[in-house]
């Protein structure tokens, strides 16, 4: 295969998913309210004294961006296996990582990027301590790609069951472990006044391995789930 | 007369039942092979396992020019469309039209001609969703005035589309046939074009 | 590899293969498991410092030990599903899987009752306590995959690959919950970690070892004829097995 080709159908995998998303505007700005609203209990549950909430805002908006990830998960897959894009995907002589890692990567711009833009005001809301909030927006940056890549492999190995919900939880949560300590430490350590960028730069390794190798793990999960 | 495909003793299973067992055909240049059978009887099931989408259970199959089988370069010899159009239903005729061709990395497209063909011309702004079942089918089967693939494997290509529908596609298989290519399909409705190399192949399915 | 499995990736055969060796490991867990046990709980002398509450590291050792190495025997039979295409090794994630389960769930469980009388609390965040809850999520995970499809082997298949996956992550998940552990300083008191044990406590322990991995060998065989028989359900020879003899299926 020349590169030209696989070039021009990986733009065309991004230009059409981020064509029909933006004809679907709620299905970006949904999953955004619901941080915002997740984020908004706390204060409500746990009282809005400034000392408890900006001890647990960075865990609170990590928990709560864990959650919305898993929310808008089936928009990935979900269609494309229905109206048999997906099949058409894997009989492209393209490479299908390749294809898998377009879909990835249009994931992220519509549902982590617009996450770290709204992170402010979360921060705002649940009153993190300013001395955190750099440290915040740069987990988030670099955390967010592990989010859609592994969301990409568990909606990928779901997308033939069409009730993937809890399934999925239960699949990707626990992997996405490390992703939270590693995010709420980091922002912890800035609040006490210790360097937070050694775990920041470890997100952003691991942030690249996953994005490295979780277009593989997609392809394989779709070639299963087409079968 | 060359050879496009090989298929040797192919046998199949789903769901614990045989659906079909040493099944064996050629198919050459100019060839349409009709393959027959009930609902259930594993003609769709035969397609995909030809085009790698399910896995065999026994056989083979070759792909002429002898190369590695299911491997990238014959992908680009052959065609698959499968039950459902892989039409985007947010998005306009144009612009499936055109995004189909650029995945396929064919370049120069004329979109709007490849509308006029199938008779889409007016319908071109409106999103695939508010189009019907054969519009939408249509859309999908541009593909087949573009493709360079010699090998066209369809499954129930003419479902939803109306009898000028029907011909036209025809039409268009003669000319694929009358170039070299060759075409594996199922249909429940008769061909009303007679192929001058129409071979057939009944599926039984279903014994254990 | 290919050359020399390919006689066992023979369903038949290996339901018969399993089936011959089945008797042997299963009487060698009961007893090599049974005298350790009787070993350790009765005969061997009791802590200076934890009395007889220290006993229960003959159950929970081995269980914790091998909880991690049968996830990993799972990642490995997944590969070699998909590397060789052996549909075997991906059903053998049917076998092994609840046999990991439950061990992780033993450990889990049997270091909550040990923590009581050590650390006065049944639970404690503890980063070894931690990481084995989240292995049994994985497994879990995995689990509720390959049963959640009708077609059994599209979700050996899923199952394998999500295996692959987590199997990948452990060791993060592994490295993460240590350093969060010690950024909140969990329990300091470590009953895990222990000056060098004496003989006469160490052989009971070795010999409780060896009987869990016979164990689990016993259970894994038994559960993966099962598993063969339920995927191979409509073929002649498994009706030919299941009339001659349910139980061995040695004669036919």
């Amino acid at each position: 295969m020349t590169q030209p080709a696989n070039w021009s159908a990986l733009t065309a995998v991004m230009r059409r998913d981020l064509m029909v998303v933006m004809r679907r505007r709620s299905d970006i700005l949904n999953p955004l309210l619901f941080i915002l609203i997740v984020v908004s209990l706390f204060p409500l549950a746990v009282g809005p004294g400034p000392d408890i909430l900006g001890r647990i805002a960075a865990g609170v908006i990590w928990v709560a961006a864990l959650l919305s990830a898993l929310l808008g998960s089936e928009r990935l897959f979900r269609e494309d296996y229905l109206d048999g894009t997906l099949e058409q995907l894997t009989l492209q002589p393209q490479p299908l990582a390749l294809l898998a890692f377009g879909k990835i990567a249009v994931h992220w711009l519509l549902s982590g990027l617009p996450l770290v833009i709204l992170a402010p005001v979360c921060a705002l809301l649940l009153k993190l301590p300013i001395a955190g909030w750099s440290t915040l927006l740069a987990t988030l940056l670099v955390g967010t790609p592990i989010l859609s890549a592994m969301t990409a492999i568990g909606a990928a190995l779901t997308v033939s069951l069409g009730r993937g919900g809890a399934l999925l939880s239960l699949l990707l949560l626990p992997l996405f472990i490390p992703l939270l300590i590693f995010a709420s430490g980091a922002v912890e350590a800035a609040l006490v006044g210790t360097a937070a960028w050694p775990q920041v730069l470890l997100l952003a390794g691991l942030s690249l391995l996953t994005l490295l190798l979780a277009p593989f793990a997609v392809a394989a999960s779709i070639r299963v789930s087409v079968n | 007369m060359s050879t496009l495909l090989d298929v040797q003793q192919l046998a199949s299973q789903r769901a614990g039942r045989t659906l079909f067992a040493d099944l064996s055909f050629t198919l050459n240049a100019g060839d349409v092979l009709h393959i027959e059978g009930e609902n259930g009887a594993g003609k769709s099931t035969l397609l995909r396992s030809l085009v790698g989408l399910v896995e065999l259970q026994a056989g083979t199959i070759r792909f002429f020019p002898e190369q590695l089988p299911f491997a990238q370069e014959w992908r680009q010899h052959t065609l698959f469309m499968g039950h459902k159009p892989a039409v985007k239903a947010e998005l306009t005729a144009l612009e499936n039209v055109r995004l189909q061709a650029q995945l396929t990395a064919v370049a120069n497209v004329d979109a709007w001609q490849l509308l006029e063909t199938v008779g889409l011309l007016g319908l071109e702004d409106l999103p695939a969703g508010q189009l019907s079942a054969g519009q939408q089918r249509r859309i999908a089967l541009t593909r087949l005035w573009y493709s360079k693939a010699p090998l066209w494997i369809l499954d129930e290509p003419f479902t939803a589309l109306d009898t000028r529908g029907i011909d036209l596609l025809q039409q268009r298989f003669a000319e694929h046939t009358a170039q070299g290519g060759a075409i594996v399909m199922t249909s429940h409705q008769a061909l009303t074009w007679r192929p001058e190399q129409l071979k057939r192949i009944r599926i039984q399915g279903g014994e254990l | 590899m290919w050359r020399w499995l390919h006689p066992y990736a023979k369903p038949e055969t290996v339901y018969h293969l399993l089936g011959r060796w089945l008797p042997w490991v299963t009487a060698g867990a009961v007893l090599i498991l049974g005298g350790g046990l009787v070993w350790g709980l009765l005969f061997a002398p009791a802590d200076y410092q934890q009395g007889d509450s220290y006993r229960i590291i003959f159950i929970h050792v081995p269980s914790a030990m091998f909880s991690m190495s049968i996830y990993v025997s799972l990642a490995v039979a997944a590969f070699i599903g998909r590397v060789w295409q052996l549909k075997m090794a991906d059903w053998a994630l049917a076998a092994i899987a609840p046999v990991g389960a439950v061990f992780t769930f033993i450990a889990l469980f049997t270091g909550a009752v040990w923590g009581k009388p050590m650390w006065g609390t049944w639970w404690e965040w503890d980063a070894r306590l931690t990481s084995q809850l989240i292995l049994l999520f994985l497994y879990i995970g995995v689990l509720a995959l390959y049963y959640a499809f009708s077609d059994n082997r599209t979700g050996a298949k899923a199952a394998g690959i999500l295996a692959m996956v987590g199997v990948i992550n452990i060791p993060i998940i592994r490295y993460s919950v240590e350093w969060w552990n010690t950024l909140h300083q969990g329990a300091t008191l470590t009953v895990f970690e222990r000056p060098p044990m004496a003989n006469s406590m160490l052989f009971p322990l070795l010999t409780c070892i060896l009987g869990f991995a016979l164990l689990a060998a016993a259970l894994i065989f038994q559960r993966m004829r099962t598993e063969i028989l339920r995927q191979e359900l409509r073929r002649p020879w498994v009706k030919n097995v299941l009339q001659v003899s349910p139980t061995t299926g040695e004669q036919r």
